[in-house]
């Protein structure tokens, strides 16, 4: 448990991708093969079942540190984090040896009955673990309960990590974890080590990316030369079709079949075998539905049917990078894009539209569009170009619609709730309102945390302690004084904020030092930019 | 009902029969001064009175003022209002200030801490009726864990640091933690450098009380003569340009609020330890207790947590707002 814990330390300690990979890689060196089988399964989603929910947790925090339980709330609203929380309150203020604490494989082997244990023995279970374990290690365990504790560890950046430990290519170790192992069972040698086939077959190619458009669309030269389409507002994913399998990746090259069922099954449209580049994008009635919706899919890992009912999702094509066995990437996107159009498209599947424009500006006016077809801006694709590696400067551009922006009042402060405790971190915004009878008023349209510079955190943290006109628990009222510019993607009316809208992304653009609270933007501006 | 001894105003604490403030933020004829950090020790009075020990620390800071030094315990009267300053373990100097008058006793408490550093004179409990407390980590979460333990922590990053070719450079406020670093880190491991702003402040400090002096960070100090040092810097130069010359390096903070993982995070060090100059919840705890105060004023911090929670124990808090700063640096 104590290597474990230690592990846990370091990922937290570093945002460094490079580093969580050593950190782990470290860790998978040190670590026992049970152990290390446990490690894999936690940070692929594959946890023991929780066997206790947190409000008893919380309960018996309580009475483990001796305080009442609104103290508790209180305190788990200031530290941000349920697990660290109660690490703080119960664990051992000494430090404890790897041979004073049990191992983790123990540990989580023990998890699995304990779901159908009895209250009473569950609590005996926690409360003497909680006893036996310094601050890190008591960390970690609550983390078997909240869940929540891959800190920034995605499935990538482990199989990296293992590929680094075992010298086996990482895509091909995120094909050997797929699917369902038992961690109680299955050795690390058979898991990792041996032999798999399938592997082989299922490997996406590297994502070629796009650069955002600064200059007008004229300084792209002659309009025939492009391959126009809108930029689908999902996922970028590759579908690869080989040997009757269908395989989703993600643009962190993660499998994302799980999350997707209904999608494994365009092998019998697709019937050649092929791997298609496109977006995974929430779809009904022939619109994409907004990326939210899409976000609702994602976080589950694996989809009922009722999910998948209410949140359909397609698969939308717009490169064809291998047809056949064949490799297609060196050719132009004009004949890739040929031979793609010959699949049938419809249902699950379906195909980017091109847009034939005769002159810019009727370029120009689709990107006006894009609101009304459900996208964020328009894709150019350089006819002739190869499908390259990574990104790339000349050949493929994106060009995003302008983000909103108000400039608005800041009217309530709240205290961070996680990262940053004791700090005041969300921000509510206001915006003028004139009713018939009323003077004007400051209306809560928008709540935004980040966008400002740490010298500018600290100046408006300071601000806010010296202007507060009253307290509701961890949210402070300040005076109406400062403005800020605050960006968003998209307004919609809505009955869950005061204002009567609701925005999309909303984020602190930059602090109008400049600007007097009369001359912030009244909700009227907002309704404006409604579409 | 009778005025009270000491109340609250824009200025800072105010005694109105004498006529003096404590520890005011704004201007004042005469302000008594709990201890030399910037909040509380602030520049513009025409008459201070502190410990004799903030005394040098007080002119290196704020310049040429006009200061009377008092021991601790030694009575002095303004306007028949009897004060007396009493150690409060925070750092050098650092005092609790009493405050009597016909036979009723209000203590302010300033900053401090229970637990022993070892260097600065341990806080002696008083007796009052009023307890006027700090309270920057009145929430339970906030244990601290046992110094020593703490200084092994950081003897162990450094050596291990040391190890790989890597200076060590650690983050502590220039008054109070950097000199509890100094008088419990030596050279053993590698080099031990002073920031010039903490070299200057330690200078000041040992001519009060003693501590072990270390080497200065001078521009002329070559980082390949100095491989795998330990340099102890103020907070505030944690972006600062001389960095580069020591590269490759790993940062770390010593302060009460390394406790939680957001801290950590947020300011950005590769490592916190937890080492803090005001109490933990317990501590803050035990000073209530032993104060033996009939009610408690919580002055900044966890104001309206900690009161909430003294009153569920049948203790009569409330809360005062003040811009002490919670500068996390100091803590
Ligand atoms: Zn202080």
């Amino acid at each position: 448990m104590k290597n474990f814990a230690h592990l846990i330390e370091v990922l937290d300690q570093t945002t460094k991708t490079n580093e969580k990979v050593d950190a782990l890689a470290q860790y998978f060196r040190l670590a026992s093969d049970k152990d290390k089988v446990w490690v894999i399964a936690l940070l692929s989603g594959r946890r023991p079942p929780r066997a206790v929910n947190t409000s008893l947790l919380r309960q018996w925090a309580s009475e483990s540190a001796g305080i009442e339980n609104w103290l508790f709330e209180e305190t788990y609203h200031i530290v941000g984090d349920l697990a660290e929380t109660i690490a703080l309150l119960v664990s051992s203020n000494n430090p404890k040896t790897a041979e004073e604490m049990p191992a983790l494989h123990e540990i989580l082997e023990s998890l699995i009955p304990l779901k159908n244990a009895e209250e009473d023995q569950k609590k005996i279970f926690v409360c003497t673990y909680w006893s036996k374990f310094d601050y890190l290690s008591c960390f970690a365990f609550n983390k078997f309960f909240t869940g929540g504790f891959r800190l920034g560890v995605s499935q990538r950046l482990m199989t990296k990590a293992l590929e680094k430990y075992t010298q086996i290519e990482a895509d091909e170790i995120a094909l050997k974890l797929m699917g369902n192992w038992d961690p109680q069972k299955v050795s690390f040698e058979s898991l990792i080590l041996a032999e798999n086939k399938e592997a082989h077959e299922a490997k996406p190619y590297p994502f070629y990316l796009a650069y955002a458009l600064e200059d007008d669309f004229s300084a792209l030269g002659d309009v025939s030369l492009w391959a126009i389409e809108h930029k689908w507002d999902g996922i970028r994913a590759q579908l690869v079709f080989r040997n009757n399998s269908v395989y989703l990746w993600s643009r962190g090259e993660e499998l994302i079949n799980a999350q997707f069922p209904e999608l494994l099954s365009l092998g019998q449209v697709l019937q050649t075998s092929c791997v298609l580049d496109g977006e995974l994008l929430a779809f009904q009635d022939k619109k994409p539905l907004p990326f939210s919706a899409l976000q609702k899919r994602l976080g589950r890992k694996k989809s009922s049917e009722k999910l998948r009912a209410e949140i359909p999702v397609v698969f939308m094509a717009y490169d064809l990078l291998e047809y056949q066995a064949e490799d297609l990437r060196a050719q132009p996107y004009s004949k890739r894009r040929q031979q793609l159009e010959r699949f049938s498209f419809g249902g699950p599947l379906q195909l980017s539209e091109r847009i034939t424009p005769a002159h810019w500006s009727q370029v120009e006016e689709e990107k006006g569009r894009s609101k009304e077809k459900g996208s964020e801006g328009l894709m150019l694709k350089k006819l002739d170009a190869p499908y390259r590696v990574g990104r790339k400067k000349g050949e493929w551009f994106k060009s995003k619609l302008d983000p909103m922006t108000v400039d608005a009042v800041l009217t309530y402060a709240m205290r961070g709730h996680g990262r940053r405790s004791n700090l005041y971190t969300d921000f509510t915004f206001g915006l003028w309102h004139t009713s018939t009878e009323k003077e004007a008023e400051l209306v809560t349209f928008a709540k935004a945390y980040s966008g400002l510079t740490d010298k500018e955190f600290v100046e408006v943290n300071q601000w806010i302690k010296k202007n507060t006109i009253a307290r509701f628990g961890p949210v402070r009222q300040v005076n109406a004084e400062l403005v800020f510019e605050i960006a968003f993607e998209g307004v919609s009316k809505s009955s869950r904020h005061k204002s009567g809208y609701a925005t999309r992304f909303p984020r602190i653009l930059r602090w109008r030092k400049d600007k007097t609270i009369e001359e912030a933007n009244h909700l009227h501006d907002l309704e404006a930019l409604l579409q | 009902m009778k005025d009270p001894l000491l109340e609250f105003s824009d200025k800072g604490i105010y005694c109105p029969k004498a006529d003096v403030y404590l520890d005011p933020w704004r201007p004042v004829d005469k302000a008594i001064i709990s201890h030399a950090h910037a909040d509380h020790s602030r520049w513009g009075h025409k008459k201070y009175i502190a410990h004799e020990h903030s005394v040098p620390i007080m002119q290196h800071r704020l310049g040429d003022i006009e200061v009377a030094a008092k021991k601790w315990g030694e009575s002095f009267s303004i306007n028949g209002v009897r004060f007396s300053l009493h150690p409060a373990g925070h750092i050098v100097g650092s005092s609790q200030i009493k405050a009597s008058y016909k036979g009723e006793t209000w203590v302010f408490s300033g900053d401090y801490k229970l637990h022993h550093d070892h260097y600065t004179t341990p806080f002696e409990p008083q007796k009052c009726d009023v307890f006027i407390t700090e309270c920057t980590f009145g929430i339970p979460a906030f244990r601290w864990p046992d110094q020593e333990q703490v200084m092994e922590q950081i003897r162990n990053w450094w050596q291990q640091n040391a190890a790989n070719g890597v200076t060590s450079v650690l983050f502590g406020y220039s008054l109070g933690k950097a000199q509890r670093l100094s008088y419990h880190l030596n050279d053993a491991i590698a080099p031990l450098l002073l920031h010039p702003v903490i070299y200057a402040h330690n200078e000041v400090v040992h001519s009060v009380k003693p501590l072990p002096m270390h080497q200065k960070l001078d521009q002329g100090v070559d980082p390949k003569a100095h491989r795998g040092a330990l340099i102890i810097a103020p907070p505030n130069t944690q972006d600062a340009q001389w960095l580069k010359k020591w590269e490759p390096y790993k940062t770390a903070a010593a302060s009460g609020w390394m406790a939680t993982r957001g801290a950590r995070r947020r300011r950005g060090y590769d490592t916190g330890f937890v080492l803090s100059d005001h109490g933990d919840f317990n501590e803050l705890n035990t000073a209530v207790r032993a104060s033996e105060a009939e009610s408690v004023i919580c002055t900044h911090g966890y104001t309206e947590i900690y009161s909430k929670y003294l009153n569920s124990k049948g203790i009569r808090a409330t809360t005062a707002d003040t811009p002490f700063e919670e500068e996390p640096n100091e803590s």
